[in-house]
């Protein structure tokens, strides 16, 4: 993952509330066998009329929608599902931030390991950008603030581990693969006490597979 | 030691490294579930990076999302709607095979919807943590395991690791309290619960259903109700294994056997909430009040029972809503015009939710004009209805009678219903074009479903019921 510290955008906002994963990607796409080019399906049966050209009523069709990379979405975005699918689109779409007073949890741990910035802020910052459209902000993640164009600024909560994440572009399944010697024992206290249980014996292949990085 | 919830007794024994005020806990995972769609970025990564599986032997596949539901063809085919759904079915195939995965695929005699499947197999236990690249995943919570969705870059995590990255989760207990009208099931319940608690109302908590109601309740009845959590936006919803769970796991062919068995029985039996336990919220149900339940909007929590007015739009967004399920403000659900009938998938696609379906249509007709699918949940489901003969009560009042997948659940496979037409559907989302692109999906009991499908409007099932009860 690249590192995400500042993201500087024009937003757009799409004012309905609860737009869940299959408003985001229909299920009807989930064919794919790549992360890849998603973004030309991103809200597909809202943004396209029926015979595929733009939807004038969408309002991310908007010519002031255009090059925004900074989201104002209502309240309980990304319910539904766990495809990851949808921040894959949505960032393939060009969005980079999504502002709310409320995200759904697997859509928002999903977002931000992928650098989709699923950002929460209270429900009057919340009315207050759904009424302001188009307004420049800039987002520092070091500082977990919202800088707006008045020099105000909107304080936000990022879980920590997830901030340094976005900053330092880690990997978190590097960083988990670094704790492989606690897993190891772990996993062998475990399954000593699951043996007993069920009678079982363990291999070695099953502590530690041979080909496991570490 | 102090007074633990259920869902915190399963969370502690599963901690390898506690979460921090820097770091998420590194939480093990006892089973990874699979199936074709959420997986093949995964193993993709694991590939680039030259990881192997962590725990293969801990990992179950299936396919469920992509497949066709009409047999197969008479040169041997798969009727898949498009290449991509076969290609995608393939690449499980293949990374099963090379990443040495046990695939429940086409010619099993298991295969099934993946939370269908886990259960029956007995592969689902108490005190598990169990996980897949689907939100669904909730359903396997009715054994008093702790079970979730991820997304892909998580079933990659899992993958390499068998273990997550996870912020301790606050917990909810939602106690119903009585016992439920006849006639109406689990479904309905659980239409209730999140039309009360509202689609949101469970965000950043795990659910733990409790009281004499949920005691009450079958298996398959249980997992109908955790099926959903994730729709009140849950991470996860529980019930403590009681003599229900062993008696419903015993002899299950991944159970444990003989003397393992009484010992995981054993070991079982503490898992329930201590008296004092503590939750983040709770809340009461009154099972008494809860009637024959259906949606009436684009997301699940708008429910209400099934005779009752639909309430008048409070913003322009819930006037869109309406407008686009043709549902009108101050009318019931009752007696709108219907399209197609679906009745299956994880939340109803179990034996007794045919029986229940079935019961309602015995000796009578669908009307004219309805169409009706009926999807079992499982290659298992489907054996032991057809032994008990339902395939020909559904065959014979109409009905279609597939095989078994996700089906118009997800509408991915090319079963679908065609824009504007309206389903009564016993899955589990009626989001915008969740059913087909424009379609209207009303959410409904196994029972609602097969009445509505008779009259050609929805219908309260128990007016059918009624008569049997007469006759
Ligand atoms: S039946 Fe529906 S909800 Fe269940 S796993 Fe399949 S698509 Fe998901």
């Amino acid at each position: 993952m690249k590192p995400v510290s500042r993201i500087h955008s024009r937003t757009a906002v799409l004012v309905d509330e609860n737009i869940d994963t299959d408003r985001i990607i229909p299920a009807r796409f989930l064919t794919t066998t790549t992360r890849e080019g998603l973004g030309k399906l991103c809200f597909n049966d809202w943004r396209y009329q029926a015979d595929g050209s733009d939807n004038p009523a969408f309002p991310l069709n908007r010519p002031e929608a255009q090059g925004c990379s900074i989201l104002v979405a209502g309240r309980n975005f990304g319910c539904g599902s766990s495809r990851e699918h949808a921040p894959w689109a949505l960032l393939d779409y060009g969005i980079q931030v999504v502002l709310c007073s409320e995200i759904a949890d697997i859509f928002r741990g999903n977002a931000l390991k992928n650098g989709l910035l699923a950002i929460m802020i209270s429900a009057a910052e919340h009315r207050w950008l759904l009424d302001h459209p188009g307004i420049e902000l800039s987002i520092d993640v070091r500082g977990q603030f919202i800088g707006l164009p008045d020099g105000g600024r909107i304080a936000f909560e990022l879980e920590p581990f997830a901030r340094h994440c976005l900053l330092n572009g880690v990997d978190q399944l590097g960083y988990l693969l670094q704790h492989v010697d606690q897993i190891d024992a772990f996993v062998r206290e475990r399954e000593g006490q699951e043996a007993a249980i069920h009678g079982r014996t363990l291999q070695q292949s099953e502590l530690r597979p041979e080909g496991l990085g570490a | 030691m102090s007074a633990r919830t259920l869902f915190e007794k399963v969370w502690d024994a599963h901690v390898v490294a506690p979460e921090t005020a820097d770091t998420p806990a590194i939480l093990y995972v006892d089973l990874h579930l699979v199936h074709e769609v959420t997986s093949p970025q995964a193993f993709s990564e694991l590939r680039e990076r030259g990881l192997k599986l962590r725990r293969s032997d801990r990992m179950l596949a299936t396919l469920d999302h992509s497949t066709p539901t009409l047999p197969i063809n008479a040169d041997g085919s798969r009727p898949y709607v498009n290449a991509e759904a076969q290609a995608q079915v393939t690449q499980l195939e293949t990374n099963c095979r090379e990443f040495g995965v046990e695939l429940y695929g086409w010619g099993s005699a298991d295969r099934g919807i993946v939370h269908v499947m886990g259960p029956e197999l007995g592969a689902t236990q108490p005190g598990m943590t169990i996980v897949c690249g689907d939100s669904h995943t909730s359903t396997h919570g009715a054994f008093g395991a702790l079970a979730f969705g991820i997304g892909t870059t998580e079933v990659g995590h899992v993958m390499a690791t068998q273990c997550l990255l996870q912020r301790k989760p606050k917990t909810m207990a939602i106690h119903v309290d009585g016992q439920l009208p006849r006639g109406v099931g689990a479904k309905d319940l659980i239409l209730h619960i999140i039309g009360t608690v509202g689609i949101d109302g469970g965000t950043g908590h795990v659910l733990e259903y409790r009281g004499a109601a949920i005691e009450a309740l079958s298996m398959d009845e249980r997992m109908t109700v955790c099926n959903m959590s994730i729709e009140a936006g849950a991470r996860a919803g529980m019930i403590a294994p009681d003599e229900t769970t062993f008696a419903w796991l015993k002899g299950r062919p991944r159970a444990p056997q003989g003397a393992a068995w009484d010992a995981a029985v054993a070991a079982w039996r503490a898992l329930r909430s201590d008296d004092d336990a503590r939750y983040d919220r709770e809340i009461h149900i009154d099972a008494r009040s809860v009637q024959p339940t259906v949606t009436f909007g684009t997301h699940p929590g708008s429910a209400i029972a099934i005779d009752a007015p639909v309430p008048v739009a409070s913003s322009a967004q819930d006037q869109r809503a309406l407008d686009y399920m043709h549902s009108q403000a101050g009318q019931p659900i009752q007696g709108m015009p219907v399209d197609v009938v679906f009745v299956g998938s994880c939340t109803n696609g179990r034996l007794s939710d045919l029986r229940a379906a079935a019961r309602v249509l015995q000796g009578r007709h669908v009307a004219a004009g309805v169409r009706m699918l009926v999807v079992p949940g499982s290659e298992m489901v489907r054996r032991d209805a057809e032994l008990e003969g339902l395939h020909k009560v559904f065959l014979a009042a109409g009905a279609e009678w597939r095989e078994p997948g996700c089906s118009m659940c997800i509408a991915m496979n090319g079963d679908l219903a065609q824009p504007g037409q309206l389903v009564v559907s016993t899955s589990n989302r009626n989001f915008e074009g969740r059913q087909g692109k424009g379609a209207r999906t009303v959410l409904a009991s196994p029972a609602t479903a097969a009445a509505s499908a008779l009259a050609g409007r929805v219908a309260d099932p128990r007016e059918y019921l009624n008569q049997e009860q007469t006759a």
